[in-house]
């Protein structure tokens, strides 16, 4: 019965990447939310475990964000961290400008909407000078972008007092606040007393809403156009496609579902820092391993393969000084499974066979 | 008045004359060759008629408008549409939505309507899909609707790449090499395909080939094209019969 629901519920066209069906990813992520949620409340997970799942999620939107412009828009960008950065900071200093004066729920959906709006802006901005760009090129460029953000706001001092803001890139002192102003960002020290306004599950829900976007931009007029620039830019400009505004499009789109990641995570942690831990290039990277393992375009592999490929190292801590071994194999094995033709012809065949004996069991009862 | 008139076009790369003084003049409902030995200049032509290449000098004019200096989303606008000598279909896409992407400036809807499948999206859609299944029928492609461009057997992909061009509603469709690496049998369906099209849609059709079965077979018109320059143009049986362009093909005894 469900199955058939399902089928009447899925359209006939399954996704064209990779033909995964779009209802079946929310199906996955509300079982996996369902799963986890009992696990808290009957007690079985441990508050450290419980406390990577806001993590957990936040990667996973980043990398549905990511995934838009590497998958679909088919450009490498290594400076989805930064745009993390501006909707973390965006978020975090107006949460504390309005904490005690507007209701929590209220509070947060503004920060949350005010942090996507600047990460929005700023990848349109960054977007102009960098979709100029190809391939490679537009990789470094992204890079270095993101680079910028994270080294300007460590160096920011923004504080408020009576006459106003005050920002300054040299010291707290220069900001002159008087001496019941508050300091917003401290430089190096980031933002701290940020409330704790995000949560597992207001997580789960924008990773839906994400994935919803996500999924809904590829089977529409504005996703085909983006699709078709990337397999095939001069066809693309023969059949009268706008390349630069659908460039446009796919990035900011990107940089937006980035930036609401970063509204998580500064709602998430008592200390945000632009430091190279939380924001640098090489979280980029590590944001771009999981798009590439969790299958290029494919949306629901991205969620699945931030939310292993993060857990894992932080389970194996235990191990110590093996656990970046560990990680290191796991990565090797899921490329190997996920790409290898020998891996994939092996996949095809047990996916048939489970087809087949699942029709066979049908036509017995 | 002619549905294309091409008068004293040139183009210049460094110090090479791509093409020089080019002239082409076609009736609407024509189907018209360019033909030459390779590295004549056809495909040349073919970029500056669809603003890949902007001429140094000279004047294209479109169903009376002039078209010249135009981009090459403009140009498909105006009304030229074109196949590639080497196929560029959008390859990781299913066959229909290479058609559909093709809809682009036919049909209209917001962002939002796209990340949200709200508001004109459903009915939209609707439209884009049934026009496209149309089109792909008169190819007798709809029964690949659903498979990826890349993985068409040849002749059907040039069968795409044709019917995409069409999908943009052009005046003039312009065809590089429609027959090139085809088998006899494929050339042959592609005849019928060029003609039915011609017939169906009264579209007006210049194409560049080497086939010489399908050049005579099909063609109303050529003009012969030789270091850049035209070296003669009339009805096919008499350029194909005239002397020089003999020689140009294969050389003098």
């Amino acid at each position: 019965m469900t199955e058939k629901i399902l089928k009447a519920m899925t359209p006939k066209r399954k996704n064209a990447l990779n033909g995964k069906s779009p209802v079946m990813t929310y199906l996955v992520v509300l079982a996996a939310y369902a799963v986890l949620e009992l696990c808290i409340k009957t007690g079985i997970m441990s508050s450290h475990l419980q406390g990577l799942l806001v993590p957990m999620v936040y990667y996973a939107i980043v990398a549905v964000g990511l995934n838009i412009c590497v998958g679909i828009l088919g450009e490498l960008s290594l400076g989805h961290a930064g745009f993390m950065c501006i909707g973390a900071f965006g978020s975090a200093v107006f949460s504390l400008l309005t904490d005690g004066v507007l209701p929590d729920g209220l509070r947060f959906l503004l920060a949350f909407l005010i942090g996507v709006a600047l990460a929005t802006l700023f990848g349109f901005l960054i977007g102009i000078p960098v979709l100029r760009l190809n391939g490679d090129y537009l990789a470094i460029v992204t890079l270095a972008f993101g680079e910028i953000i994270k080294n300007l706001l460590n160096a920011l001092y923004l504080g408020i007092d009576e006459n106003g803001l005050h920002a300054s890139l040299s010291n707290q002192m220069a900001l002159g606040l008087s001496p019941d102003g508050k300091m917003l960002i401290n430089g190096a020290m980031g933002v701290s007393g940020t409330p704790h306004d995000a949560n597992f599950t207001i997580s789960m829900v924008v990773l839906l809403i994400a994935l919803f976007l996500a999924q809904n931009l590829v089977h529409s007029k504005h996703g085909r156009a983006i699709m078709a620039i990337r397999d095939n830019r001069i066809a693309a400009e023969s059949i009268g496609i706008n390349i630069v505004r659908y460039k446009m499009q796919a990035f900011t789109i990107s940089a937006a579902i980035a930036g609401a990641a970063g509204v998580l995570f500064s709602h998430n942690i008592s200390t945000l820092q632009a430091s190279s831990q939380y924001f640098g290039y090489n979280v980029s990277i590590m944001i771009l391993v999981y798009v590439v393992l969790g299958g290029i375009g494919n949306l629901r592999g991205s969620v699945i393969a931030a939310s292993i490929l993060y857990l894992l190292p932080e389970l194996l801590r235990g191990l110590n000084k093996y656990r970046m071994l560990i990680y290191s194999i796991v990565l090797i094995a899921v490329m190997i499974f996920n790409w290898a033709p020998a891996a994939i012809t092996w996949r095809e065949n047990l996916a048939a066979k489970f087809r087949a004996g699942r029709n066979g069991r049908k036509e017995n009862a | 008045m002619a549905l294309l008139e091409v008068n004293n076009l040139c183009i210049s790369f460094g110090g090479l004359r791509a093409v020089d003084d080019f002239h082409l003049t076609i009736e609407k409902g024509q189907l018209y060759g360019l033909i030459g030995p390779n590295g004549a200049g056809k495909t040349t032509v073919f970029n500056l008629l669809t603003g890949v290449y902007a001429p140094n000098e000279g004047r294209i004019i479109l169903d009376g408008q002039d078209i010249t200096g135009h981009k090459t989303i403009e140009i498909n606008q105006d009304g030229i549409a074109r196949t590639f000598q080497n196929i560029r279909l959008f390859s990781q896409m299913p066959v229909i939505d290479n058609v559909k992407a093709a809809l682009e400036n036919q049909y209209s809807y917001s962002l939002f309507d796209s990340l949200t499948h709200l508001g004109k999206y459903r009915r939209v859609e609707k439209e884009i899909t049934e026009r496209s299944m149309d089109l792909l029928k008169v190819f007798d492609l709809d029964r690949f609707a659903e498979t990826l461009a890349s993985n068409l057997p040849y002749g059907q992909q040039r069968k795409l790449e044709i019917a995409r061009a069409m999908a943009t509603n052009p005046k003039l469709l312009l065809l590089d090499e429609p027959a090139a690496g085809m088998n006899p049998n494929e050339t042959a369906e592609l005849m019928k395909t060029i003609e039915l099209i011609r017939d169906k849609f009264g579209i007006t059709i210049l194409l560049i080939e080497h086939d010489m079965k399908l050049v005579s077979g099909i063609c109303e018109r050529l003009t012969v094209l030789n270091f850049g320059r035209v070296l003669c143009e009339g009805p096919t049986k008499e350029v194909l019969s005239n002397p020089e362009v003999i020689k140009a093909y294969l050389g003098d005894e």
